[in-house]
């Protein structure tokens, strides 16, 4: 099947971390591939992303952390998006993120998760098979 | 550098030898790439000639080392005197836990301190901030107040040692914890050596740890400036940073060039300001990144100390030699460390600190294998700083000064890196200077292109990176990892506590409101700010008040 419509993703840095470079590349990438992005820009509560990911009508959301506060941030930007009602829009994780923290990010729903030397090829098709997979 | 006879001479052996040698070579076995390129996707050419350097004149372009225009360094003897400074980045946790690993360092040989603080602190919060929620310690040491800066320097002697602290936004407030932490040990202010990082423009395109909006900055930067120049001759008030910007994904030639313009603009703010350039300039240092690109990053360097001289004596017509000299730190390049077989690394940053020593380096941060994938565990640290020992004492590359002037590919990268720095100059000239260039989004997208493409080159095999797109392994990982100790938070909110608790809340307001009617005017802010640190005003209380006053910044997003 034809979409209707463009693969909608947020790409957003959530916390204080500053390290944007791969939030950006990114970006590019999946504009590249022909999603429509939105990039929120630095220090983003978890609320705040919550709510640009309701009123963006994203489908996917990217978030961007190299700070190691993932266990904290990733957790609360799930739990909103349920209370939202956008259990739908699937979330994945880029950044310095250890081994061991992997099983637990994965508990909470995340769909993927990409540290350092990720192919951007290997990231658009994986969200490409999120969305389209689903429909 | 030769005449012209034997100039048109080479041309034509060098046509000769293409017709002939190269060619018959070339028909029978081509060469690996079309086009060579360096790390920053500089074309590079089969061979370099006297034909590459014909118009360098040696006593103009390249003089003597510790002379005008000091490319080939900025001591006569170079490291022959002295070593570098070898001074590694460190911090993460509570200060207690730093300060053990400073004292480590130091047992190891480490010869000057360079403190890594944590996100909120970055940001002038406090570790008990919501925003700080989840993000204590884990880029570096948080320091709330002077209490921290008390444990993090205990038992150092800080009147012996230098010390770096890469911090920017709230430097003026980090800097006077400093200083007031010595001087309750008895150790006047002048006595102290060491470096702020300072540098709010690389924040603003680069880094992003900003706090307030550039004419404050600027502001406050220029009264350190000043007051360091009056009270600590021996601090370097900025560090003039290409690191970071380096790090966002920027070329070589953009590195230089956006760090030599940041520099030039504070050089103007402070002579706007009416300061002597001669009083200030002196103290002005600067950092750079050492990159994969051994020969660029080596030209880059060098075109860096030619183009300051110059720019310093001519432009801003200081006549003191020292206002000339670009002193500056290196960092091995923490965005070219994989995840992929860490131990590879310690390859990568040996091969880039032997760059930045060629390329004559003050001061040398080696990165740990370990990067990638967590702050340096103390075995790795370690074997990064028997890095420098091992080129320092083993390799004999610091025995000569500058031994690779005269390469004919090294001068005529040097030529090309100043060259394409001053193209910069004048583009960012163009846009109204570097505070317009940023509000415009200027650098910040030539960065994110540059970033773009050398991950392209990556994805489409232009570029081999040993372990990533080539060369890889799926073996469990067999370093060992650092690990916080989960005390540490729990620890520092404790003692914030109980310095908003003991001390005496009535004067440090009073303090807090003679700062906040100084930052409305136009005195210089660094006597208010100490007076509030030696009160124990924590770092968010008194950056809160010029946050009040000055506003914060909001940054244009580009992709």
């Amino acid at each position: 099947m034809v979409r209707e419509r463009k693969i909608r993703v947020l790409i957003a840095k959530p916390g204080l971390d500053g390290h944007d470079r791969g939030a950006k590349v990114v970006a590019r990438a999946l504009r590249d591939a022909g999603m429509e992005v939105i990039y929120t820009g630095l220090r983003q509560t978890p609320e705040m992303i919550a709510q640009a990911a309701l009123q963006e009508d994203v489908d996917v959301v990217g978030l961007s952390i190299l700070s190691g506060a993932h266990m904290t941030l990733v957790p609360r930007v799930m739990d909103l998006l349920k209370q939202m009602g956008l259990e739908h829009v699937a979330v994945f994780v880029g950044g310095i993120i250890p081994d061991e923290d992997v099983p637990a990010l994965r508990c909470l729903g995340v769909k993927g998760i990409y540290g350092p030397g990720t192919a951007l090829s290997d990231i658009v098709q994986a969200i490409r098979q999120e969305v389209e997979g689903r429909e | 550098m030769h005449d012209q006879e034997t100039m048109v001479s080479i041309a034509k052996a060098k046509e000769e030898w293409e017709r002939t040698t190269l060619h018959d070579t070339l028909a029978k076995w081509p060469e690996r790439y079309e086009q060579f390129i360096t790390t920053s996707g500089a074309p590079v050419e089969r061979l370099y000639t006297p034909l590459d350097i014909a118009d360098l004149d040696y006593e103009r372009d390249l003089g003597f080392p510790g002379q005008y225009p000091f490319t080939r360094g900025i001591h006569p003897t170079m490291y022959r005197g002295r070593l570098w400074t070898m001074r590694m980045f460190a911090g993460f946790g509570s200060a207690e836990e730093t300060n053990a690993r400073y004292k480590y360092l130091l047992a190891h040989g480490e010869t000057g301190l360079s403190v890594a603080f944590d996100f909120p602190t970055l940001y002038g919060y406090d570790t008990d901030h919501p925003l700080a929620e989840g993000e204590f310690g884990k880029c570096g040491v948080a320091v709330s107040s002077l209490a921290d800066m008390e444990i993090l320097f205990d038992g150092i002697p800080v009147d012996e040692i230098t010390t770096s602290m890469t911090i920017n936004g709230p430097a003026a407030v980090i800097w006077a914890m400093y200083i007031a932490a010595a001087e309750k040990r008895g150790i006047p202010m002048a006595k102290l050596g060491g470096t702020i990082q300072n540098d709010i423009l690389k924040e603003y395109i680069a880094q992003k740890s900003w706090l307030f909006p550039p004419e404050p900055s600027m502001r406050l930067i220029v009264d350190t400036f000043e007051f360091g120049s009056k009270y600590l001759p021996k601090w370097n008030t900025i560090s003039i940073s290409g690191y970071h910007i380096r790090e966002a994904g920027a070329t070589a030639a953009q590195e230089l060039a956006f760090t030599l313009a940041d520099g030039m603009t504070y050089v103007q703010a402070a002579i706007d300001r009416g300061l002597d350039v001669d009083s200030f300039a002196p103290r002005l240092s600067f950092f750079f990144n050492a990159h994969n690109d051994f020969f660029e990053e080596i030209a880059k360097f060098r075109a860096a100390r030619r183009i300051w001289a110059h720019v310093m004596k001519e432009r801003f017509k200081a006549k003191d030699p020292r206002s000339w000299w670009l002193r500056f730190h290196t960092q091995t390049a923490g965005c070219s460390l994989t995840a992929q077989q860490p131990e590879n690394n310690i390859v990568r940053t040996t091969i880039q600190a032997l760059a930045a020593v060629l390329g004559g380096t003050q001061s040398l941060h080696t990165n740990s294998m370990d990067e990638a994938l967590a702050l340096p565990s103390e075995l790795a640290v370690r074997i990064a700083l028997r890095t420098q020992q091992i080129i320092a004492h083993e390799s004999g590359v610091a025995n000569s000064v500058d031994p690779l002037a005269g390469s004919y590919l090294v001068e005529s990268w040097t030529n090309r890196l100043e060259k394409e720095a001053y193209e910069y100059f004048d583009k960012i000239e163009a846009l109204g200077g570097v505070i317009p260039a940023i509000e415009k989004g200027f650098f910040q997208r030539e960065i994110a292109a540059s970033a773009y493409r050398y991950q392209r080159e990556i994805e489409e095999r232009k570029r081999i990176v040993v372990g990533v797109n080539e060369y890889q392994m799926d073996v469990p990982l067999t370093i060992p990892l650092l690990k916080l100790d989960p005390e540490g938070e729990r620890r520092q909110r404790e003692r914030l506590a109980r310095v908003r608790r003991e001390r005496d809340n009535r004067l440090l307001q009073q303090r807090l409101a003679a700062l906040r009617r100084a930052a409305k005017g136009t005195e210089n802010l660094m006597p208010y700010i100490l007076d509030a640190v030696r009160a124990y005003g924590t770092l968010g209380e008194i950056c809160d008040v010029l946050r009040e006053v000055f506003g914060e910044y909001r940054e244009p997003v580009i992709i």
